[in-house]
């Protein structure tokens, strides 16, 4: 997906394949011969670790629908039946259970990387939208999954969350109701949430696609925020040193990943869910799943319900205005010493909304969401805008190769990196 | 290449082949559960047997019943049936077999009722010999569940079954 | 340097800040009180149930519980299976043979009842919820998921150890400590109806276990404290029958995925060798 390729097969035979189909060539360009940032941190693994986890959810996704029954009257004991008799059925929907979780807690990395080192800035804006398009799949996705064993929490969380479209004036209700296929969340509701579950995946898959094709055009952001000068001195090609870099990233995340699937399983789900839906009793305390949860606190902060709607999707919406939201020349906020200081009061914002949002919405719950919801959307639309234009940023680096250089110190390493820079095939 | 460096490769190569065989290892195990959760779950092998009570039914009858999901045929044979089924030649037969090592008590036939053809079920008390007819291709089963014409390879197969009591079976 | 501190104070004043407002404004209208936790042999990561236990805990639903309870999702043949109460089959044949499961419809149309097979699940007290409900004024629940369905929250920071592999964490156990501290707060003489662990405090089953109300065979104290430790121990396997084998290949696979990491990241360093980065 970068350009022209110049793969040439070994074979006949597949000099006569690519010469037909040159996909050997697409795929050597990709992923074999890509220039690579060689100073890129393990930050950057999380892209990989991504398409990792979409595999794992859309497999055991695939292998769970095999299983289970999307039908009031049999979701729920078709995932008992899964989690009790189906050969390695406690795996399988721990796996795909969790593994949404940790797809979350991927992309929330990978998102504030992003945010930190600037990767949204030109000549990547297409990219990072592309990336926006992608984390709103995914909530669908999500949400659609979680309504799908017909728990308490699922029956519940699909009414309040559809109920969100009730708020458009004039249409709301009717939109709601074409939503539920009747008066309620019912059998038509979950019957097609299932359809779309199945459906969203993939549409995720093709939408990573145009993901990293973009990606691939403009090449990677690193950590400097300075762009490749110099292929020869400032990148790797992509196999073996990303690859296995990549790969080392992945088995560790597995690893923290088989911790929740093995030992804590519902630590990240909620007690409700393991009761049957009831349309006629509420829980004492509705809570969506985590990762949905600083939207959340967002929606409840606001006193008014169209006012909470607008600024729960306005909180994701505000993602794809980014590009044109900063106004600093420099990418990178390891150059930027107030951007920095902003962007980990940032961070703990959004994990104090994640927060609030399990609490109960009351007194002092409400309070702090407001000044936290306040504070995400002025870290957008205030100190962005203008910090860019205040901000002293420190002195860039001439090059990628420099600032590796740089750190490594003597003048023995520059010599060594000099004449062992690996030439790109 | 010169000679200090070789024997950095084979260390290297030795790294770079265990850990190419530990994520096969890793990639196999992976696999076997998302294989094996399409063989039969645990409630379905719990059903693997199902009992019949055959004082019900009368000399000359079939009972059909279900057992994994298929249909099982269990017949009551008359006298006349038994022995047409005895007396057959096994050199009329395309997939010879005795009779009596097909039944555990000559009054009662039990065969799953699935044609050996392309598995339709066939009817009782019809075709040429009075046993069975596959409506789909024309095979002709014998009253001993034998096929005797038609496209079908082997015998209607007999389930391991055993007589609980003289009026109960178990199947399976 | 300078970073990485910046970082990290304003990550330690952000949890600091939470930390002091989760507490001071979760404080208010919440009378309940937390379980406390009991020593479970199923619990961390090498737990096993023990087999004694399941099999008291059954004793106690089947003498007690199971007049109201149902226990609709687990079949009797699941009460031999591995890492279960591991009754023998035998036992197990007799005990569902001691149950009328409702089969039908016979050859002339009618439902008609038969003695139940190791491949049935528990009939159920009531034929529906309406019914349980008409006869004792509440529907109580499935036992089934129970214990995986009930639970509390130990609140900031705690609720965070609970997901941690050191000690003290890795607690999933809060549905069975919930059900025990339940079965011993009914602690107003006057109130049958009262309970210090059930939200609200209203509770519509009155105290269901005494000492003494199960005979023990196998020289187990007949005490309350035993007997809600047990049954409760039994609706944890009841809710996750695969418990067991969960942790044991959790084990094997954390295992093989340390030594495939460490592998790779050797790995990796070599191939990185010659460049600087």
């Amino acid at each position: 997906m970068s350009g022209p390729s110049t793969y040439v097969p070994k074979s006949a035979i597949g000099r006569w394949f690519e010469s037909r189909l040159p996909i050997m060539g697409l795929m050597h360009s990709s992923f074999v011969a890509y220039p690579t940032p060689k100073n890129l941190n393990y930050f950057w693994t999380f892209g990989g670790i991504l398409s990792l986890m979409l595999g794992v959810q859309i497999i055991t996704g695939i292998v769970l629908a095999m299983h289970y029954t999307p039908h009031v009257d049999y979701a729920f004991q078709s995932v008992e039946h899964i989690m009790r008799d189906v050969n390695w059925g406690w795996f399988l929907r721990y796996t795909h259970a969790n593994g949404a979780s940790m797809f979350f807690i991927a992309v929330y990395i990978h998102m504030l990387r992003g945010l930190y080192f600037g990767s949204y800035k030109a000549p990547r804006e297409v990219l990072w939208i592309l990336g926006v398009v992608i984390f709103l799949l995914m909530m669908a996705t999500a949400f659609m999954g979680y309504v799908l064993p017909w728990g308490q929490m699922s029956f519940w969380g699909a009414t309040v969350i559809t109920n969100l479209f009730s708020a458009i004036p004039l249409v709301g209700e009717s939109i709601t109701t074409w939503l539920w296929g009747g008066y309620s969340v019912d059998n038509p509701t979950l019957n097609r949430f299932f359809s779309l579950h199945y459906l969203l995946p993939f549409m995720i898959a093709a939408v990573v696609v145009l993901h990293v094709w973009a990606l691939h055009v403009s090449g990677q952001n690193n950590p400097t925020g300075v762009e490749v000068k110099d292929v020869k001195r400032d990148t790797v090609p992509f196999t073996p040193y990303a690859t296995i870099k990549d790969g080392f990233a992945m088995v560790v995340f597995l690893a923290f990943f088989s911790w929740f699937i093995f030992y804590v399983p519902n630590y990240l789900g909620h007690p409700d869910n393991y009761i049957d839906a009831n349309p006629m009793v509420t829980p004492a305390h509705i809570v969506p799943e985590w990762y949905f949860l600083p939207f959340y606190a967002i929606l409840r902060a606001i006193p008014d319900k169209l006012g909470g709607v607008i600024a729960m999707f306005g909180s994701i919406a505000v993602l794809a205005f980014l590009p044109w939201l900063d106004t600093s020349r420099v990418k990178s906020a390891s150059y930027r010493p107030v951007y920095r200081v902003f962007f980990w009061v940032f961070v703990v914002c959004g994990i104090g909304l994640g927060y609030l949002g399990a609490m109960p919405a009351e007194g002092g719950y409400v309070i702090a969401s407001r000044i936290f919801t306040v504070y995400y959307f002025a870290f957008f639309l205030i100190i962005m805008p203008l910090l860019g234009l205040f901000e002293t940023p420190k002195p860039l680096p001439a090059s990628i190769a420099d600032s590796v250089l740089a750190r490594g110190g003597s003048a023995s390493a520059v010599a060594a990196g000099a004449a062992h820079a690996p030439e790109n095939k | 290449m010169a000679e200090a460096t070789t024997v950095e490769p084979t260390r290297r190569d030795f790294l770079y082949i265990a850990t190419g065989a530990v994520a096969a290892v890793g990639a196999g195990s992976v696999a076997w559960p998302l294989i094996h959760q399409m063989n039969p779950d645990a409630s379905t092998l719990a059903l693997a047997s199902t009992e019949v009570d055959l004082a019900a039914l009368p000399a000359g009858g079939i009972m059909t019943v279900k057992w994994r999901g298929k249909p099982v045929f269990v017949r009551h044979r008359t006298a006349k049936e038994i022995q047409e089924a005895q007396a057959t030649p096994l050199s009329q037969l395309p997939d010879p077999q005795n009779d009596a090592d097909r039944v555990k008590k000559p009054e009662w036939l039990i065969v799953t009722g699935v044609c050996t053809h392309l598995g339709c079920v066939p009817l009782g008390h019809s075709g040429d010999y009075d046993g069975w007819f596959c409506p789909c291709h024309g095979s002709h089963y014998d009253t001993s569940g034998r096929i005797r014409k038609g496209p079908a390879p082997r015998n209607l197969e007999v389930p391991q079954y055993q007589f609980v009591t003289d009026a109960k079976v178990r199947i399976g | 340097m300078t970073m990485i501190k910046t970082k990290l104070s304003l990550t330690i004043l952000g949890l600091a800040s939470a930390l002091v407002a989760g507490p001071v404004l979760a404080a208010g209208g919440h009378d309940t009180m937390l379980p406390e936790r009991q020593p479970w042999s199923f619990a961390g990561a090498f737990g096993k149930f023990d087999r004694a236990q399941l099999q008291r805990g059954f004793q106690v639903y089947r003498e007690v519980c199971s007049n109201c309870h149902s226990l609709k999702r687990v079949a009797f043949r699941n009460l031999s299976e591995e890492g279960g109460p591991q009754f023998s089959e035998a036992q197990i044949k007799a005990l569902a043979a001691e149950y009328k499961i409702k089969d039908g419809p016979n050859d002339s149309g009618d439902m008609f009842e038969r003695p139940g097979r190791p491949s049935d699940k528990f009939p159920a007290p009531f034929a529906n919820p309406e019914a349980a409900r008409a006869a004792l004024g509440a529907a109580p629940p499935d036992f089934s998921l129970l214990a995986k369905a009930r639970g509390y929250s130990r609140g900031f920071p705690l609720f965070l150890v609970d997901a941690l592999p050191i000690p003290g964490g890795a607690y999933q156990e809060h549905g069975p400590d919930y059900i025990v501290a339940l079965l011993n707060g009914y602690s107003k003489a006057d109130d049958p109806n009262w309970n210090d662990y059930m939200p609200g405090n209203k509770i519509a089953m009155a105290a269901p276990l005494a000492d003494g109300a199960v005979d023990y065979t196998d020289g187990s104290p007949k005490t309350l404290l035993q007997y809600s430790r047990d049954v409760s121990a039994f609706m944890m396997w009841a809710a996750e029958p695969k418990l067991e084998e969960r942790k044991k290949t959790g084990f094997r696979a954390l295992a093989f995925l340390l030594v495939f990491a460490g592998l790779l990241y050797y790995t990796k360093k070599k191939v990185w060798a010659d460049v600087a980065h």
